[in-house]
């Protein structure tokens, strides 16, 4: 559903994403994973159309949509959160969703049922829906739950899930993948999940992708990409052990 | 309530207030109406400094098209409507895409107020230059009123007219203020990049609500010159008046329906009371009213950053609310 060739992106002489390509089919979780400065949030923005690409093509559904404005890009069926959550805070947490909702789908549902469809992305997420809950109070957790919805209310067919789990503690990131999976399974909906905690993120995808230095050096299912040695060299280093047993547990 | 509270305004002129009190009545509701039109765009994060450019526009426009050209004021005025609506797409367009924003947006609309002065200025052949315009009169012979000319010598007209148009720019108001418009500029104003991306056009929405701002402010430039068939550089653009129009809104309260209009009131009755209190003193010291306004700016965004209204608002519903609470 979505194919990436040949995707580069500079700012001004240092390159930030250089000749990424990568294929995903519907269905499908794929996490993209890298260390700090690899070059995912370029990926996703240059996908979301936050950024125009240098060169090279994005594909969703057969169409090309590298260089077109977020919105556009919103009105295709590509839904992004943000790794810093970006809440709109002076409105309700119904309201935050509710116009993701109308504008996610162009205008073309009305506000009732703009409405109608926040409160269900909302209980979808366990946040409360109600006309007086606001964002002030919300923790990292709820921030992460808002940025979801808000994505999930704009009906995509795609979803990109920035950095989702940063800020939580462990159980709360356990419950964060749980979610990403249950909306896979019940919405129908294909993900790629960027993450640098990678543990978690091994429990849940169907395949990585390992970035460096904005060049993939890594992608396969889980198991392979933890065995990878240079995976393991650049990225994993000590903790590789853990992730490991993480993909055998699954596995098991 | 709200009902009688218009019927009693809506009987003004048969108060016998007299012609000086009846202009007030008029010029609060036409700067009333002007700032609320300013306000549409202005409490969206859309804080405009050059709202004077579009008053100018559609006051020169209608002045300028009957005296040069015979044409009536009724088609001045569309012409003075369309012209502002391409200046606001001009300076508004390469805003919106650039995302220049808050500060930066206001300096632009700043200048943009200034260079209209300028303008108006410089055709001094054609507008009177500072010494600014009248239009010619169609009421001689007698007549008391000319509706192609739209000139009428009995304020009472005016009065109607005016509340008329008043009414319509507090309904736009509503209307913008209920819409999902309303939402979505606010989500751009708080969060620009995150609006854009659960599918909101930010260069048509703040375009939207500008056109609408400005249109409305042009048709508030042409009444003003209808209404004192005199218009200068002065008091219909640049800086003074654009200045004028924020602090107005936000002495009065920018959140609220009545806030502008409140805030009209209070700026005209303050300007009224200066000039009586100091008049003397104004001859000394000819900038001292702006030293005050400027000072009751500063005041105002510390302590009542809501405005007169906004603040009252609150501060009643606070009071409604314990007494409810104390009842159960």
């Amino acid at each position: 559903m979505l194919e990436v060739s040949g995707l580069s992106k500079k700012f001004g002489g240092f390159t930030a994403v250089s000749e990424v390509s990568f294929k995903l089919q519907e269905g499908e979780i794929l996490g993209l994973i890298g260390p700090n400065g690899s070059g995912k949030s370029t990926t996703f923005n240059l996908i979301a159309g936050l950024h125009a690409p240098s060169s090279g093509s994005v594909r969703f559904a057969g169409e090309e949509i590298a260089g077109l404005a977020p919105a556009a890009v919103c009105h295709r069926g590509i839904a992004r959160t943000f790794q810093i959550p970006r809440p709109f805070r002076k409105l309700s947490l119904l309201e935050n969703v509710a116009i993701a909702a109308f504008y996610g789908q162009n205008q073309k549902i009305s506000r009732a049922k703009a409405y109608a469809a926040a409160a269900d992305a909302l209980a979808l997420v366990q946040l409360p829906g109600g006309a007086d809950a606001r964002v002030e109070g919300l923790g990292a957790a709820g921030l992460k739950k808002l940025e979801l919805a808000r994505a999930l209310a704009t009906q995509p067919k795609l979803l990109l899930a920035d950095e989702s789990l940063g800020g939580l503690d462990h159980a709360e990131m356990e419950q964060a993948a749980d979610m990403l999976a249950m909306i896979r399974r019940e919405q129908g909906i294909t993900i790629i999940w960027v993450e640098h905690i990678m543990g978690v993120l091994m429990r849940v995808v169907d395949r990585c992708i390992v970035l460096d230095h904005g060049e993939v050096i890594a992608q396969g299912q889980p198991v392979e990409v933890a065995h990878d040695p240079k995976v393991i060299e650049v990225y994993l280093g000590t903790d590789a052990a853990e992730v490991q047993q993480t993909v055998a547990q699954r596995a098991a | 309530m709200k009902f009688l509270a218009l019927a009693l305004l809506a009987g003004t002129p048969f108060y016998g207030l007299g012609n000086y009190l009846l202009h007030l009545v008029i010029m609060c509701l036409l700067w009333g109406y002007v700032y609320t039109s300013w306000s549409i765009m202005g409490r969206l994060g859309l804080v405009s400094f050059g709202h004077g450019a579009f008053l100018g526009i559609g006051a020169y426009s209608v002045v300028m098209l009957w005296n040069h050209f015979g044409v009536s004021p009724w088609i001045g005025a569309l012409a003075g409507v369309v012209a502002s609506a391409l200046v606001a797409v001009i300076i508004g367009l390469p805003c919106f895409r650039f995302k220049i924003v808050g500060h930066y947006f206001a300096l632009v609309t700043l200048a943009l107020s200034e260079v209209t002065r300028l303008v108006i200025v410089a055709l001094r052949d054609q507008t009177g230059g500072s010494l600014g315009a009248t239009p010619n009169t169609a009421l001689a012979q007698g007549n008391p009123w000319s509706l192609g000319a739209l000139q009428f010598s009995d304020k009472i007209v005016w009065f109607y007219a005016i509340l008329v148009v008043w009414l319509a720019g507090l309904w736009v108001w509503t209307k913008v203020d209920r819409g999902m418009t309303r939402l979505a500029l606010e989500a751009i104003s708080q969060e620009e990049e995150a609006a854009a991306s659960i599918g909101i056009n930010v260069t048509r929405s703040k375009l939207f609500v500008t056109l609408i701002s400005a249109v409305m402010t042009s048709i508030g430039g042409v009444l003003y010159a209808q209404y004192q068939l005199y218009i200068n550089p002065e008091t219909v653009s640049g800086i003074g008046i654009s200045l004028q129009m924020v602090f107005g809104v936000i002495v009065g309260g920018m959140f609220v329906v009545l806030g502008p209009t409140v805030g009209a009131v209070f700026t005209l009755l303050l300007s009224e009371g200066l000039r009586l209190a100091l008049g003397d003193a104004f001859k000394q010291f000819p900038a001292l009213d702006l030293a005050i306004y400027g000072l009751m700016l500063v005041l105002f965004i510390i302590y009542l950053p809501k405005g007169i209204l906004g603040t009252a608002t609150d501060a009643w519903r606070k009071h409604s609310s314990a007494r409810a609470a104390a009842r159960r």
